[in-house]
């Protein structure tokens, strides 16, 4: 009897299999092309694999368990993760079809990274072992590396690029620090297998030094202060489709695996942790929304305001038990729906060798493209919190779960900052309506793709602030496994 | 310390020192013992028996980069075919071909990259080699 | 003793190795500087009982890794450095903090020394065949993912380094 056949059951990993053979595709079919020709049915080659890569997730919910040798956890809490990140590269899919030819950005290798780039976000979600996590977060992290530098043309995109590499890899290797040591400390990688070692024994110094260098590295992945110093620069420089998908693909992903250590593994040092976190989401929320008033340039301001979304998941993170962490899944959720839709209406408006990023350039749009506008404006009073879209629900859970659990100060400090945030996202808003543009700028017709990718997101953002009952059950069922798994 | 397995080392550790010995000690000799004469001609950076043109720095083409790059990828490749041969036999015998396929999957997946930088020209270095060493940074 | 005097003389070459990497003004020098600190990481390795390891970190770090960032020196043609007067953020906050976190790791790894197990000299801590059975079988999928990695940095270093016509 072979031991290792029953190990191996490719459902655990088929949403991985199929976005990986459409990005070897994708890469094998690029240099085929003629130099000349068209790359658009690469483009909608990826958007396919990503669909197809939707429904074996929705396979994968019927077979729970552990499979390669126990590296890869397939349960509620890795499907909705992967839903989220698949649908992301989606959108990001549908926006980038007309940017890249606009911007005369080499497509083959774009999707190609695109995919891979995915392939390591979605194990991110679903490893249960530190070593696969690593591999995974190397994935997702050198892919947006690189996809941050394709505006060869732009030395703000390579200004980028470096920026992200150099901070990023020293990110990495704090966290693998950190994994080295609890290796060093449990003699295990496992992640359910460290939560039982550290349950049974005492604290030492080395665990919690090695939980200190992890929540590093993985600060800096979901850009809380004080570790989000890069975002502005490297959202500026980098296109905009892949600043959609890195404010939320690898950063849903880097939730996920944030809640999978801190959970799974150090559920038992939480007392160690939560103060940590604490201080992070408040920095985080106060930083990230006083950044944002003082912006001019739209890239830099919604990457300010990524940083407080940040700050808000943290809150749910710091509020811990089954609501704390059903609430961040949720957010989480809700916040990639709005962002991701944000940054595809920006990446049409900016037009060639995006000229057009300044709030005043988003000024008319009201007139020139009541789509992008009506959209936008969807999409901002979502990131502001206004019932009826997603963000309401998404706060709202979050500020609940902390009160549930006597957090008065950071609750108190997080609606605040809420109403602070308003004030940058409605006059976005004001200025695409009330402000007249140049006259003579053009109608901005809206592609198809552009217009789905719109529509998508769009309708998400609003079905989860209308119907955010299924979702959050969802959500919860992913949190009370996550919890339970150790 | 007859266990002790640090012991295969210790030629090596023996070669690099009679290696460090000949070096150091030709230098040091010659330092020593050797008669020294200085012509402008002599003090020349010595370029084949030619005459030196120009600054010896001149700017390398990109293509090296990209050479070096490919090299250390293909490389990381390489080094897991070591220990993959060293327990070949073992996982043959306990897991049956198995064992063989894994690696055939993992070579197959990088020769992808292989036949992509081919087919992009990258190791093709006869095209337009002028316009491309010139290019590396405009 | 041997290999507390074996440690501390490979200690001392790599430690020297990275400080000359820092003075030495033409990059060139700085890079040979580096291969020193490469190579002796690999005889700490050695020390350490993983062999395996030892090897991979001569061949890819002092060899193909050096080989790179030599010919990035020759094609940026870079000569001396200029000194700048430095940051003063970097003096002020950088260097206390680093000096806390070494320190740090320093008491934490010396207090959890009785709990932390040794390695005897030339006792091997991990052969070849002890690294490779484990990756072939738990880690497989780690290992087989390695190789999507491979694809992406061939990618990056094409689209990054090389213009299309």
């Amino acid at each position: 009897m072979n031991p290792t056949t029953n190990e191996i059951q490719s459902i655990a990993i088929l949403p991985e299999l199929i976005l990986s053979v459409a990005g070897i595709v994708v890469m094998l079919a690029d240099p085929f092309l003629g130099a000349k020709s068209n790359r658009r049915p690469l483009g909608y080659l990826a958007l396919a694999g990503t669909v197809a890569a939707l429904f074996a997730t929705a396979m994968q919910r019927s077979s729970p368990g552990a499979s390669y040798f126990r590296v890869i956890q397939v349960d509620d809490f890795s499907v909705f993760f992967h839903f989220v990140i698949i649908a992301i590269t989606a959108v990001v899919t549908l926006s980038s079809l007309d940017y890249l030819e606009q911007q005369r950005i080499r497509a083959g290798e774009y999707y190609a990274l695109l995919l891979f780039g995915t392939v390591g976000m979605c194990l991110m979600t679903s490893a249960r072992e530190l070593l696969m996590l690593f591999i995974a977060l190397e994935i997702s992290s050198i892919a947006t590396y690189v996809l941050a530098g394709f505006r060869l043309r732009s030395a703000a995109s390579a200004e980028s690029s470096l920026k992200y590499f150099l901070l990023g890899s020293f990110a990495t290797a704090f966290f693998l620090y950190g994994v080295a040591l609890i290796y060093g400390a449990t003699g295990t990688t496992n992640i359910p297998a460290i939560a039982a070692k550290l349950a049974e024994g005492s604290t030492t110094g080395l665990t919690v030094m090695a939980l200190a260098l992890m929540i590093v590295g993985m600060a800096f992945k979901i850009s809380a202060a004080p570790f989000h110093v890069w975002t502005p620069d490297v959202y500026e420089g980098a296109p905009i489709p892949v600043v959609a998908l890195m404010s939320t693909g690898p950063k849903a992903a880097a939730f996920a695996l944030m809640l999978r250590v801190l959970f799974g593994a150090f559920g038992s040092l939480n007392e160690w942790w939560m103060p940590l976190i604490w201080v992070a989401a408040v920095l985080s929320m106060t930083l990230g929304n006083i950044g944002a008033l003082m912006q001019n340039n739209v890239k830099r301001m919604l990457a300010y305001s990524s940083i407080a979304h940040a700050g808000y998941v943290l809150v749910a993170f710091a509020a811990q038990k089954e609501a704390g962490v059903s609430a961040a899944i949720f957010y989480t959720a809700t916040y990639a729906a709005m962002n991701v839709g944000a940054f595809a209406v920006a990446s049409y408006q900016a037009g060639e060798g995006e000229r057009y990023v300044s709030i005043d350039d988003f000024a008319g749009l009201g007139r020139r493209s009541p789509v992008l506008a009506t959209t936008l404006t969807i999409f901002m009073l979502s990131l502001i919190g206004i019932p009826l879209t997603g963000g309401f629900f998404a706060k709202f859970y979050v500020f609940k779960a902390a009160l549930a659990s006597d957090m008065i100060w950071l609750t108190v400090i997080g609606v605040a900052n809420s109403a602070i945030a308003a004030y940058y996202y409605l006059r976005l808003i004001v200025v695409m309506y009330m402000k007249e543009g140049d006259e003579s700028t053009p109608l901005l017709p809206v592609p198809v793709s552009v217009a789905t990718g719109l529509l998508v997101a769009a309708g998400l953002t609003l079905y989860l602030g209308i119907l955010p009952e299924s979702t959050l059950d969802f959500a919860i069922k992913g949190a009370r496994q996550l919890l339970l798994i150790h | 310390m007859t266990d002790n397995q640090l012991l295969p080392y210790l030629p090596v550790l023996l070669q690099l020192l009679v290696a460090a010995g000949i070096g150091a000690g030709m230098v040091a000799l010659s330092a020593i013992i050797g008669h020294r004469k200085y012509s402008r001609v002599k003090m020349q950076a010595y370029e084949c028996g030619m005459t030196p043109t120009g600054d010896a720095q001149h700017r390398f083409s990109v293509k090296f980069y990209l050479v070096a790059m490919l090299f250390i990828l293909f490389d990381v490749e390489a080094i897991f075919l070591i220990p993959w041969a060293v327990v070949y036999k073992d996982l043959l015998r306990k897991f049956g071909w198995f064992g063989f396929w894994e690696m055939i999957i993992y070579i197959g997946i990088v020769l992808v990259g292989l036949i992509y930088i081919w087919k992009k020209g990258v190791i093709d270095w006869n095209v337009d080699d002028a316009k491309e060493s010139a290019s590396g940074s405009d | 003793m041997l290999h507390q005097a074996l440690f501390f003389l490979i200690a001392a070459m790599c430690v020297a190795g990275a400080i000359n990497l820092l003075l030495q003004r033409h990059p060139i020098h700085s890079a040979l500087s580096l291969i020193v600190v490469m190579g002796s990481l690999a005889l700490l390795y050695l020390l350490l009982g993983a062999e395996f390891v030892a090897m991979i970190q001569l061949i890819v770090y002092a060899g193909a890794i050096m080989v790179l960032f030599v010919f990035v020196i020759m094609l940026l043609n870079a000569g001396e450095e200029e000194h700048t007067r430095g940051s003063r953020m970097a003096l002020w906050f950088g260097a206390p903090a680093v000096a806390a976190i070494v320190g740090m790791v320093v008491y934490v790894l010396t207090s959890n020394s009785t709990t932390l197990r040794e390695v005897h000299l030339g006792a091997w801590a991990s052969t070849t065949h002890d690294v490779a059975m484990p990756l072939f079988r738990e880690y497989l999928l780690p290992f087989e993912v390695t190789s999507i990695l491979i694809l992406i940095a061939i990618l990056g270093a094409v689209v990054l380094a090389r213009r299309e016509h």
